[in-house]
């Protein structure tokens, strides 16, 4: 009995045409639209159990005894474990810092942290199950924010730390930290005639990846286990699980299930050890499905961050110095944070030349919710800061934002803050340029010849203005995000790639263990094979650790790396094809060895376009497999002390033009249009890249004006863990999104193609804040924005104490004033 | 409890039903139709709209017991439920109300539609309703697992509304999240499908 659901291969060729540069569609198209492709969460299994995990309900405390005796005589269960039943001794996982806890021992760090796992026969019986465990806790002091995790007294998050940042991070509660000093700023900042300061924060985004977290582990003969699981890197989640199970990895057999989204969500592991285990413990297949609320407990978040900039610059406008400080708030655990301070740090000053930068980015340990990975990844909230800080300046100096930029744009050539020289195509005033000249909505859209339509005004369908009191604005951003795998990672991928012939007529199968989570990276790769191999008809295999490493489906590089290694593997194959060509039928024409000879039309042809033979006559019955790993250039690490190193593989630049109309009296903001440029070096699929673009763009509306993960900063719980209570935007609240993409090729790159998928999501949030800020002439200096940061109620709303973490819009200098007072 | 209702125009049961069970649990667990999706299970993303008598509703909060004897779409069943309205016969379509011009003449049009490959393992040559070929062409379909409701509440939109302006869309789809696309290529479906659905009556 085989696990249904289990993905099959997805062939296309017969009628899908499409090489790269052309928008083909997805060979998983159909079977998503008709309710047919298999989610990790619709896998099932005859005799299969469900899992449910018990979570802390407070934020830090020692557990000082949990009772499971109940939920074990529950009818329909099957097993109950906690941190006591682990089998080995690696208790603990983590991406790059193994300090999380497979479950809960002695301790909770944070608020939904994994306490106890149950199986039983329905999902409901595990649930009440789980919900009879007694865990009696004795809760500690909690660290909140900056001040609480460094004070002389701090309780420490971990108290043993051993990990590699610990020698040299300044606090215990500190995961990393990060200085980049270039140039003298103090030196420069005597040349400025304007210095603009500024004090930023930025709430805590959640991915809300639609479909939640969910697998399903079936037990093996062989002592091993099965998991179809939906992640962004297989082989990271196997190196992880494996050793808590005590199983050697080829007994851990991972197979990528339908992913609904990912965002960053599932770089870190969340029910995978947990259903091996209790599959391996009842020897039946156990499946774990979150629901929406377990979802906000389930993964990491974006990190809430607190950013403190000044910027000077001279009269005409030239930047002379800029000075940063990025707090942000990495939670209980380690997560990615490590990288995200890299990030943060190395792109802090935007897509500007500034040749003189005193720059410093930290990770909190905190009892706050753990953050990680989201798109973005630390670039998101160093561009909403920049870019309000460019506006500033730009004001004080009397100049058009737009310009301001422009005069201060790096281009090609250009040195990082770390030194490294940006040595393809950074094309930011141009990109600046293209999304000004985008035509503008007209003003008064709303009105119809039957009157205002509502649903065009701020408020919509709550018919609260029928253009009363409602304002335009226009505000623009700009920013920079690296791709792929930094600061020396070892940052690979790899392919397995075949052709040969099959009823008649050549194919080609792709094999790697790239996660596609919604991308259309399995698109991609056939694309790359047409062209590579001239060959119609290719079948992507079903991701899964058969075949080697393919890196994460994270920081924009799928395309590059594994698009990259995809291409790789077809070059090989084609010599080898060649080859056979040259062994077999070369004695026939002598083009055969001394042409250069390509694959087109399933024909072996000369450069000159003449026909030298059909591969089903080459191949006959040969098959031609090759699989190996590709790299992109070696990058390296950081200087611990001056940030100093080529530490980016590439960067990746797009600007936004928002449109917002407010609505003054009531604070309701409608984003009317946000236009989008955006350089991809070369658009693999148009169609797929415009997806990208236009989804990007929306995560970065959601931030400016709607979605915040609400922590009570007196308990360090999650207040808002609903779709209900947490604001995505929905159709209604998105605009029109016209998208203007450059190809200008990286030359370093597959194809000259630039990773896509996050730039789009850096400028986003600051240009709308921008526009907000144009249309009321308020500072705001916290996203997201709220209706009562814009009518001057917010400091009235909040109680002494905070009703939540983040402290509400005032004055600059006033946030850190308040900060300490609230002295949590 | 036992629980007996039409799915896709199947007469289906499904047995030791807890009364808590939602309607969208007896689909994906018991029916083996797990295409409506388990998003929120609180009705605020719209990732299990199915059609109950003809009225789009979050099957995670219609209590299973609440589908006794009454029919439901979902989004397997889509396709053909848009193939016998086009059709006119339309039992799938029993009790529809609102605009229904046009309904015959866009049998052509949902002719158009049918299968234009045999790529048999991607489903190619299966007949697709024409707002589910629209999806896949306009690129609206990343991650997909919006998409199974959004198509069973973007084809009730176009059954009532064959011409809907951009607000009508975007009001029509308020109720359905969508992580991936930014809803533009959303939007751009849906124009499409309408688009061709005038042509097809037009014709």
């Amino acid at each position: 009995m085989t696990a249904n659901g289990a993905p099959t291969g997805l062939t296309q060729g017969s009628t899908t045409r499409g090489g790269i540069g052309e928008s083909t569609l997805r060979p998983d198209g159909v079977l998503k639209v008709t309710g047919e492709f298999a989610y990790a969460s619709d896998m099932w299994h005859e005799d299969m159990l469900w899992g449910q995990i018990l979570r802390s309900t407070v934020a830090h405390a020692e557990i000082v005894s949990i009772d499971t005796s109940e939920a074990l005589a529950t009818a329909g269960v099957y097993a109950v474990m906690t941190y006591d039943d682990l089998p080995t001794d690696v208790r603990h996982y983590g991406l790059e810092i193994r300090d999380t806890p497979v479950l809960a021992h002695g301790k909770v760090r944070h608020h939904g942290e994994p306490v106890a796992i149950v199986a039983a026969d329905h999902p409901e019986t595990a649930r009440r199950a789980a919900a009879k465990i007694r865990v009696e806790y004795r809760e500690l002091p909690l660290v909140t924010d900056e001040a609480s995790a460094t004070a002389p007294d701090a309780v420490l998050v971990h108290e043993h730390r051993t990990d590699h940042h610990s020698g040299h991070v300044p606090h215990p509660n500190i995961v990393h930290r990060q200085p980049i000093v270039r140039g003298d700023a103090d030196a420069a900042a005597g040349r400025a005639d304007v210095i603009v300061e500024g004090d930023y924060c930025f709430g805590m985004q959640d991915q809300a990846f639609l479909g939640p977290e969910s697998g399903l582990a079936v037990p093996g003969e062989d002592g091993g286990v099965d998991l179809y699981i939906a992640t962004q890197w297989l082989h990271s989640d196997l190196r992880q699980i494996a050793p808590v199970l005590g199983l050697p990895e080829d007994k851990v057999r991972m197979t990528l299930s339908g992913v609904g989204g990912a965002f960053g969500g599932r770089e870190d592991l969340s029910m995978q050890i947990h259903a091996c285990l209790l599959a391996l413990r009842t020897g039946k297949p156990v499946k774990i499905v979150y629901n929406r609320f377990e979802s906000f407990f389930g993964h990491v978040h974006r990190h809430p961050a607190r950013l403190h900039y000044e910027h000077g610059a001279t009269r005409d406008g030239r930047l002379t110095h800029v000075k940063c400080r990025i707090v942000l708030d990495g939670g209980a655990y380690a997560s990615a944070s490590p990288a995200v301070v890299g990030n943060a740090a190395s792109l802090s000053v935007g897509p500007y030349v500034c040749e003189d930068v005193d720059i410093e980015a930290l990770a909190l340990y905190s009892n706050n919710p753990p953050c990680g990975a989201m798109r973005g990844f630390g670039a998101v909230q160093a561009c909403f800061a920049y870019e309000a800080q460019m506006d500033k300046v730009a004001a004080e100096l009397g100049l058009d934002p737009v310009e301001f930029r422009r005069i201060n744009a790096m281009e090609q050539g250009t040195l990082m803050p770390t030194g490294q020289r940006v040595d393809s195509p950074a094309p930011v005033a141009e990109l600046l340029r293209r999304v000004k000249a985008m035509p503008m909505p007209p003003e008064r859209q709303w009105e119809s010849s039957e009157g205002a339509d509502v649903r065009q005004l701020p408020g919509g369908l709550s018919n609260t203005t029928h253009g009363e009191g409602v304002v335009r604005g226009v505000g623009y951003a700009v920013g920079i995000k690296n791709v792929g795998f930094s600061e020396g990672f070892d940052d690979y991928s790899t392919a397995r790639v075949r052709l040969e012939v099959a009823g008649g007529r050549p194919v080609v199968t792709v094999h790697t263990a790239m996660a596609e989570v919604g991308q259309g990276g399995v698109t991609v790769h056939a694309q790359i094979a047409r062209t590579e191999l001239g060959v119609a008809e290719v079948t992507i295999r079903p991701a899964d650790t058969q075949v080697g490493s393919a890196g994460s489906t994270s920081a924009s590089r799928q395309t590059y790396v594994t698009g990259g290694a995809v291409r790789n593997a077809c070059e090989l194959v084609r010599e080898k094809v060649l080859e056979i060509g040259r062994r077999r039928l070369g004695p026939y024409h002598p083009a055969w060895a001394t042409a250069e000879l390509l694959l087109e039309g399933g024909k072996v042809v000369t450069d000159g376009g003449e026909v030298l033979a059909d591969l089903v006559d080459v191949l006959e019955d040969e098959v031609v497999e090759v699989e190996e790993e590709w790299r992109h250039r070696p990058t390296e690490p950081f200087d611990p002390r001056t940030g100093q190193g080529n530490g980016h593989v590439q960067y990746s630049f797009a600007a936004h033009r928002a449109v917002v109309e407010v609505d003054t009296e009531l604070g309701l903001v409608k984003v009317i249009e946000l236009a989008c440029a955006q350089d991809v070096g070369k658009a693999l699929n148009p169609l797929s890249v415009v997806g990208q673009i236009q989804g990007g763009t929306v995560q970065g509306l959601g931030i400016a004006v709607m979605e915040e993960i609400v922590v009570d900063p007196v308990t360090a719980k999650v207040r808002n863990p609903s779709f209900t209570d947490y604001l995505l935007p929905t159709i209604l609240d998105t605009p029109a999104l016209p998208v203007d993409v450059l190809e200008l090729a990286d030359d370093h790159a597959p194809y000259g193609l630039r990773g896509v998928g996050e730039a789009p999501t850096l400028s986003s949030t600051p240009a709308v804040l921008a526009a907000i800020r144009d249309a009321t002439g308020l500072a705001l200096d916290r996203t997201p924005v709220r209706p009562e940061h814009l009518t001057g109620t917010a400091a009235d709303q909040d109680p002494p104490g905070g009703a939540r973490n983040v402290t509400p819009s005032a004055p600059p200098g006033a946030l850190t004033k308040s900060h300490t007072a609230r002295g949590t | 409890m036992r629980v007996n209702l039409t799915v896709n125009g199947r007469p289906q049961e499904a047995d030791d039903v807890w009364e808590g069970e939602s309607l969208l649990y007896v689909l994906r667990e018991r029916m083996g139709l797990p295409g409506s999706k388990n998003a929120c299970e609180q009705g605020e993303c719209g990732s299990c709209t199915v059609r109950l008598d003809c009225v789009p509703v979050c099957s995670c909060l219609v209590a299973a017991g609440q589908a006794e004897g009454r029919e439901v779409v979902t989004v397997e069943g889509l396709a053909e439920y848009a193939r016998q309205r086009a059709e006119g016969g339309a039992t799938g379509a029993r009790g529809a109300t609102g605009v229904r011009g046009g309904e015959s003449a866009s049998l052509d049009a949902a002719r158009r539609w049918q299968a234009r490959g045999t790529d048999s393992q991607t489903g190619e040559n299966i007949e697709l309703a024409p707002v589910q070929q629209a999806f896949i062409e306009a690129g609206a379909v990343q991650c997909g697992f919006c998409t199974p409701g959004l198509l069973v509440a973007a084809d009730e939109l176009l059954e009532h509304h064959p011409d809907p302006t951009d607000e009508d869309i975007r009001e029509a789809l308020s109720g359905n999240l969508c992580r991936c696309t930014g809803y533009e290529k959303i939007m751009d479906a849906v124009r499409l499908a309408a688009a061709r659905r005038s042509e097809g009556a037009g014709a």
